[in-house]
């Protein structure tokens, strides 16, 4: 018995040390950014700095917070235009179900699988000619386009679990389709629409692709932003930590917060 | 990517409609309705800038001489293959994806093992190791590069100097290794989530029949939950293999491409907009389709295995 328990204790030690071991990296940074900046990068590293707030007014004072707001403004956007128009879809899919279901799910899912490769060229061509450059409408209804297909399939799952005794039951009171939708439906899969919705707004918050590339100055949103504190003249580590930090925690934050519902999206199909 | 979604769907046959067949064709075209808007926009963002992708891969045309424009055949093709380029970038590219693939699916299981048996502090640990794939991608490649493997301050090499090894240039002297360890870093959660909603999904009855049988703990995993997890691990699989063959975020950042780091969506980039040419980058974005078709096909196959078991055919 006490052998026994002794080995659980000792797996749970390993569990801990790996864990930590793994979340190191952020909780380092975090910890950077309360240093002040010739303690940040130094060699044996410091572990008792004098912790300052300084290097967040920093941060501040190079102006970051309009780059969040592009980052906020594009990635709600481009989540409430997705569910807009993902949810009739999905809706079409699994409780109204089309023809060629399997057909409109495997298109919507390749689409995501195509690389960015495949459409970067043209798109940055056109909206060159239209001067739709450094421009956060247009970065927002890209962002749409990577996040559709995303949110289709995580709808359509969602509704799926939706008890068909539920709905038939709104038809058989002869409730319109708003109603069915709205009234009925929706409610039920609340809880979904969040998690799809939280999904969406983490990708187009943290994507760097497309943002590096199809802006410049005023609409560039945090990612490629972030890159501008690497300083190859002074230090400059704990500025880009502080910065860093900031970047992370409306994500990280809402993922926590929302950890159920996030992990219930991301792994659907293997929890059904 | 969360396109695990397999809920069964069990439909009554179509004649059970309420309605006769007009009202059948009436509800037909009110899912059309749903439906449509959905599709149109993705088809006018993802797929008709494709067909432009192949038609300007058909030209020769440098952004830097507007004027010669002119339709060129397969000539870009031509050049990609006999340029050194592009094959090198497919090594990179099946090396870099490949090797993050295998190290994220062995460190997830590792994970959704540990994480499955109840402890003290489940919850937080559970939290604090899904927070690597929350955190912004271009945040950790930076944060990586200056903070933890920077060669004179970098904790990594601190920590080899405290065992006695001495310090590495992670950077410089082992590109490959560090972009691999970001991403492994970054997609080992993501595996994990995956693994550990198959392990709940087991049924604990067998593994407590399998105890009461006397089985030790290694024989039950690898004869009752491994088999179990199998379909988990073929998803995880695929998946991030889709991801990480367009990863193009911590090699920006990180390396810029140098040391064998370049990948297909780094030298499309590289091309096309630094190199101005339109023709050839394009030629090189159908190629890179191409070879995401080859991975994506075998994924759909997969899924489409899951999709028939569930019964979403109907």
């Amino acid at each position: 018995m006490t052998s026994s328990r002794l080995r659980a204790a000792l797996i749970t030690v390993v569990t801990w040390v790996l864990v930590l071991m793994f979340f190191f990296p952020v909780a380092w940074m975090v910890f950077t950014a309360f240093k002040p900046e010739h303690q940040a990068a130094t060699s044996p590293p410091t572990f008792a700095p004098d912790l300052t707030l300084d290097r967040f007014g920093a941060v501040f004072d190079r102006d970051m917070m309009p780059y969040l707001i592009n980052s906020f403004s594009a990635s709600l956007g481009s989540t409430l235009l997705v569910l807009a128009l993902a949810i009739p879809a999905a809706y079409a899919l699994s409780i109204r179900p089309v023809t060629n279901v399997r057909d409109a799910l495997f298109f919507f899912i390749s689409t995501r699988f195509m690389p960015v490769a495949a459409s970067i060229i043209p798109v940055y061509l056109l909206l060159q000619s239209v001067g739709g450059l450094d421009n956060i409408t247009w970065l927002t209804v890209l962002y749409v386009g990577v996040n559709l297909p995303i949110a289709v399939w995580m709808m359509r799952s969602f509704l799926a679990e939706v008890p068909r005794e539920v709905i038939e039951a709104a038809q058989l009171d002869g409730a319109r389709l708003g109603t069915e939708i709205f009234r009925v439906v929706l409610p039920i899969v609340l809880p979904g629409v969040a998690a799809a919705g939280l999904i969406c707004f983490i990708f187009a918050w943290n994507e760097f692709f497309l943002a590096n590339l199809l802006t410049a100055q005023v609409a560039r949103p945090t990612p490629p932003f972030l890159t501008s504190f690497v300083d190859g003249r002074g230090q400059f580590l704990a500025v880009l930590s502080a910065a860093a930090t900031v970047a992370i925690v409306p994500v990280v934050l809402a993922g926590w917060i929302a950890q159920k519902q996030l992990v219930r999206g991301l792994a659907m199909g293997a929890i059904k | 990517m969360t396109a695990l979604m397999t809920s069964p769907t069990r439909r009554r046959p179509s004649g059970a409609a309420p309605a006769g067949d007009s009202g059948r064709r009436g509800r037909l075209a009110v899912s059309r309705a749903l439906l449509w808007p959905a599709l149109a926009t993705s088809i006018v963002l993802t797929q008709i800038p494709f067909l432009l992708t192949i038609y300007y891969s058909l030209q020769s045309w440098n952004m830097l001489r507007p004027g010669d424009r002119g339709f060129a055949g397969l000539d870009n093709y031509a050049d990609v293959l006999r340029d050194g380029s592009f094959l090198s970038s497919l090594g990179a590219t099946v090396a870099v994806t490949g090797s993050a693939v295998v190290a994220s699916t062995l460190l997830g299981m590792l994970f959704a093992v540990l994480l499955d048996r109840r402890f003290v502090g489940r919850g937080v640990a559970r939290t604090l190791m899904i927070t690597p794939f929350l955190v912004m991608p271009a945040a950790a490649a930076l944060i990586w590069k200056w903070s933890i493997l920077d060669a004179a301050t970098g904790m990594a090499n601190w920590g080899l100097g405290l065992v006695g090894l001495p310090p590495v240039a992670w950077n410089t002297e082992l590109p490959m290794l560090t972009i691999i360890l970001v991403l492994t870093w970054q997609y080992t959660p993501f595996v994990m989530l995956i693994l550990l909603a198959g392990l709940q999904a087991q049924d604990k009855d067998v593994l407590e029949a399998a105890a009461v049988d006397g089985a030790g703990a290694l024989r039950t995993f690898g004869e009752i939950t491994l088999p179990h997890l199998r379909q988990y691990v073929e998803i995880a699989v695929l998946l991030a293999s889709i991801m990480l063959l367009q990863v193009f975020d911590p090699i920006a950042i990180m390396t810029r491409g140098t040391g064998g780091t370049k990948t297909l969506s780094y030298l499309l980039y590289e091309r096309a907009f630094v190199g101005l040419e339109v023709g050839e980058a394009a030629a090189y974005g159908v190629m890179t389709v191409l070879v995401t078709i080859v991975v994506a096909s075998v994924a759909l196959r997969t899924l489409f295995k899951v999709f028939s078991k569930e019964g979403i055919d109907r």
